[in-house]
C-alpha cells in the first residue's frame, strides 16, 4: 500500500511544485464534476483557466481583479507566516474604501493634487485602524483575532449600509443607496492599455515587501517569530509587536487596496463595495506560498479565474458561483499537495504481524 | 407586555438560539477531540441547500434534514481527510471548506432560488399549543428538541462515558492516547463528522423552518458565532446552552426593537450588534486566565505518530 515516509529536510521542489500541482488537480477534478453536474465540464476549465491567459484583450482585466488580490494578500502573509490569524481583510478593505470616500466627499468640487495622496493615506489608515482592534484585543485580552477580525467584517459592511442610506447619499441620486460620484482630482489616472494606476503600483509594493521580508531584520523577526516561536524569544523578538506589525500591515494594505478600488473601478461608494477580494487573497496568499512574489503569480491566476468565470457564465451558461468553487478547490488541492512538501510517497508492502 | 407578546418574543429567542446551539454543539466535540473545524459556516450552508432542495423535490421533511446531515458530513469529511490524514493546516483548510460551502451552496440553490416549501412545522399537535405558555413548551420544530437532547447527551457522553473519555484524551494528549492504544485518526473523523451533521442540522434551520426558501449565504457568519461561542463555554455542553439562548436574545433585538417603532438607533447598527456583542464577549471571557488552560491541549495540532 502507499505510506508516508518522512523527508529528512522539506522539499524545496514540493514547495514550489504543489501550487502547480493544485492547479492542474483542479483542472482535471473541476472538470469532471462540472461534467458530472451536467455542464460542459471541459470547456468550462478552458474557459476559466486558459482562455483569459491567451486572449491579449482580456488583460487589462486580469490586471484589474489581479491588483487588488495581491495587495492583500501581500499584506496577509506577512501575518500568516507570523501565526497571525487576521481573516477580516474584507472589512478592512471596506473600511478603507469608505475612509477614502469621506475625504472625497468632504473635499468634493476641490481640485489639487494633495486630494488623492490624502484619501490614500485615509484608506491605509483606516484599515490599519480596523486590523488594530483584533491586534489590541490578542495582545491585551488575549482575544482570538480569527474570530475577532471575521466579526469586524460583518460590522464595516453595516457600517457601509449606513453611511450610503444615510449621510453620504447621493442628494441628487433619486434616493439610491450610494454616494456621488468621485471628480477627476479623486479618481486614480487611468493609463491606457494597462488600467489603472493601481496596477502598477501592486507590483511595485508586492516588490517593496518581498525585500523587506527577504533582506532587512524586520522580516526576519516575523519569519522567526511564525516558524519557531521559541527561538524568537529566547532571540528576544517580542511576540506583541510581531502581532501589532502583522496586523497593521495586514490591514494598512487591505485598506489601500479597497481605497484603490474606490477611487477607480467604483468611482464612488456603493452597497455592492465588498465583492469577495478580502476571502479570495487567503486562497492567493496560500497559493503563493506566503511569499510576494508568489503571491504576484497567485494573484494572477486567481484574476485568470474570475475574468474566465464571468465569461463563462454568458458563453457556457455556467453559475457565477462556480468560480468559488474552483477558488477554493484549488486551495484545497493545494493543501493536499502540501503533504509532498514534508513527506515523500512511498510503495510498501503491509507486514504481517 | 402582555403573555402572548413575551411569549412570542421568547419564541423568537428560541428560534435565534437553535440552530447556534446545534453547530456549536457538533464543533465543540470536535474540538474536543483536538480538531478545530473553521468550516462550520461551510458545513451549514452546504446542509441549509441540501435540506432546502431534497424537501422541495421530495416534499418530505425528514428526507431533507438526512439528506442534510449526509451532505454537511460529506463536506466534513473533505476537511478530515486533509486535516487528519494529510496532517494540513487546521485554519487554512477550514477557511477552504466555508469559502467552498459558499460557492457550491450558491451553485446547488441557483435553480431553487424564488422556491418555497412548507415550513418545517411544530412536531406536536397544534391543539396541544393553543395556549401562550403550552406554545412555549410544546410549538417548537423537532429541530429545538434535538437541540436541546443533544445537549444532555453530549455533555453525558463528554463526562460520563468510556468514549467521551477517550475521545478527550485524544484532544489532551494524542500521543499518549496513541501509545496506549487508541487510534487518534478514527476518533478525530467520528468528532469531525459528528462536527458536520450538527452543523448540517443547523443550517437546516434556516433554510426548512426560519425562512422556508434559499437565498445565497443564507446564515450570515452564524457559523462564526458558533465557534466563539464554544470559546465562549470554555468546552463545557451546559454553558454553551446558556450562551446560545443569550446570543439569541442579542440577535433578536434588531427584530423586536424594529416591532416596537424605535427609531432611536439605525437598523444596521442593531444588525451589527450581535457581532459586534460577540466581539465584547470574548474579550470579556478570553481575559481570564482560566479559559486558556479549559481549550483542549492539542487543540488546531496535527497529530503524526512518531512511529
Amino acid at each position: 500500500m502507499l505510506e508516508l515516509e518522512r523527508r529528512k529536510v522539506p522539499s524545496r521542489t514540493m514547495i514550489w511544485l504543489a501550487p502547480v500541482l493544485a492547479v492542474l488537480a483542479t483542472m482535471v477534478v473541476g472538470g469532471l464534476v462540472f461534467s458530472a453536474l451536467g455542464y460542459d465540464g471541459f470547456a468550462a476549465v478552458r474557459a476559466i483557466f486558459i482562455d483569459p491567459l491567451i486572449t491579449l484583450r482580456k488583460w487589462q482585466d486580469l490586471g484589474l481583479k489581479a491588483a487588488p488580490l495581491v495587495m492583500i494578500a501581500t499584506g496577509l502573509a506577512i501575518g500568516f507566516r507570523a501565526n497571525v490569524w487576521n481573516i477580516g481583510a474584507e472589512g478592512q478593505y471596506v473600511v478603507g474604501g469608505l475612509a477614502g470616500t469621506g475625504v472625497a466627499l468632504a473635499t468634493w468640487e476641490m481640485t489639487g493634487w494633495w486630494i488623492l495622496p490624502l484619501m490614500c493615506i485615509a484608506g491605509a489608515l483606516a484599515g490599519m485602524a480596523w486590523a488594530g482592534i483584533p491586534a489590541l484585543l490578542r495582545t491585551r485580552f488575549n482575544v482570538n483575532e480569527i474570530l475577532s477580525s471575521l466579526m469586524l467584517t460583518y460590522v464595516a459592511v453595516q457600517l457601509l449600509y449606513y453611511m450610503v442610506n444615510g449621510p453620504w447619499k447621493d442628494p441628487d441620486g433619486f434616493n439610491f443607496p450610494q454616494t456621488r460620484i468621485f471628480t477627476d482630482a479623486q479618481m486614480l489616472p487611468y493609463l491606457s492599455g494597462i488600467g489603472y494606476l493601481n496596477v502598477p503600483l501592486a507590483l511595485v509594493i508586492s516588490l517593496v515587501v518581498w525585500f523587506l521580508m527577504a533582506r532587512t531584520m524586520l522580516g526576519f523577526q516575523i519569519r522567526v517569530v511564525g516558524a519557531a516561536p521559541m527561538a524568537a524569544r529566547y532571540g528576544g523578538f517580542s511576540q506583541r509587536r510581531t502581532i501589532w506589525l502583522a496586523l497593521l500591515a495586514g490591514g494598512g494594505l487591505a485598506g489601500l487596496a479597497g481605497l484603490f478600488e474606490a477611487a477607480g473601478p467604483f468611482g464612488q461608494m456603493v452597497p455592492a463595495f465588498p465583492t469577495g477580494y478580502g476571502f479570495t487573497a487567503i486562497i492567493v496568499a496560500f497559493l503563493g506560498r506566503l511569499h510576494p512574489l508568489g503571491i504576484l503569480a497567485a494573484g494572477i491566476i486567481l484574476a485568470v479565474t474570475y475574468v474566465g468565470g464571468e465569461a463563462s457564465q454568458s458563453s457556457l451558461g455556467l453559475p457565477s458561483a462556480a468560480t468559488g468553487v474552483f477558488q477554493s478547490m484549488m486551495l484545497f488541492f493545494l493543501l493536499a499537495a502540501d503533504v509532498l512538501v514534508g513527506w515523500r510517497l512511498r510503495l510498501r508492502r503491509r507486514v504481517t504481524e | 407586555m402582555t403573555e402572548a407578546m413575551a411569549v412570542s418574543i421568547l419564541m423568537t429567542v428560541i428560534g435565534a438560539a437553535t440552530p447556534l446551539l446545534l453547530a456549536a454543539l457538533g464543533e465543540l466535540v470536535a474540538e474536543k477531540s483536538g480538531v478545530l473545524n473553521l468550516g462550520i459556516e461551510g458545513m451549514m450552508l452546504v446542509g441549509a441547500v441540501t435540506g432546502f432542495a431534497v424537501t422541495s423535490s421530495t416534499g418530505m421533511h425528514l428526507l431533507g434534514l438526512l439528506a442534510a446531515m449526509a451532505a454537511a458530513v460529506g463536506a466534513s469529511m473533505i476537511f478530515g481527510v486533509l486535516t487528519i490524514s494529510l496532517a494540513s493546516n487546521q485554519v487554512a483548510t477550514g477557511l477552504a471548506l466555508t469559502i467552498f460551502g459558499i460557492g457550491l451552496s450558491s451553485m446547488i440553490g441557483e435553480s431553487f432560488v424564488g422556491l418555497t416549501i412548507a415550513p418545517l412545522g411544530p412536531v406536536f399537535p397544534a391543539a396541544l399549543a393553543e395556549d401562550p405558555l403550552l406554545r412555549l413548551v410544546f410549538g417548537h420544530s423537532i429541530l429545538v428538541y434535538v437541540s436541546l437532547v443533544m445537549t444532555a447527551a453530549v455533555a453525558w457522553f463528554l463526562t460520563r462515558s468510556r468514549g467521551g473519555l477517550i475521545l478527550r484524551a485524544v484532544g489532551e494528549n494524542d500521543h499518549s492516547a496513541h501509545s496506549i492504544g487508541y487510534s487518534v485518526t478514527t476518533v478525530r473523523y467520528a468528532a469531525v463528522a459528528f462536527g458536520g451533521a450538527m452543523a448540517g442540522l443547523a443550517g437546516c434551520y434556516y433554510s426548512m423552518v426560519q425562512t422556508p426558501m434559499w437565498a445565497d449565504e443564507l446564515t450570515a457568519g452564524r457559523g462564526w458565532i458558533a465557534l466563539a461561542l464554544v470559546v465562549f463555554s470554555a468546552w463545557r455542553p451546559w454553558r454553551l446552552l446558556a450562551g446560545a439562548y443569550l446570543f439569541g436574545a442579542v440577535m433578536t433585538f434588531e427584530l423586536h426593537a424594529k416591532a416596537a417603532g424605535l427609531n432611536i438607533v439605525p437598523p444596521e447598527f442593531l444588525a451589527a450588534l450581535p457581532y459586534l456583542a460577540t466581539i465584547l464577549v470574548l474579550a470579556l471571557i478570553s481575559s481570564r486566565r482560566s479559559v486558556g488552560s479549559a481549550a483542549p491541549a492539542c487543540l488546531g495540532q496535527p497529530f503524526r505518530p512518531s512511529t
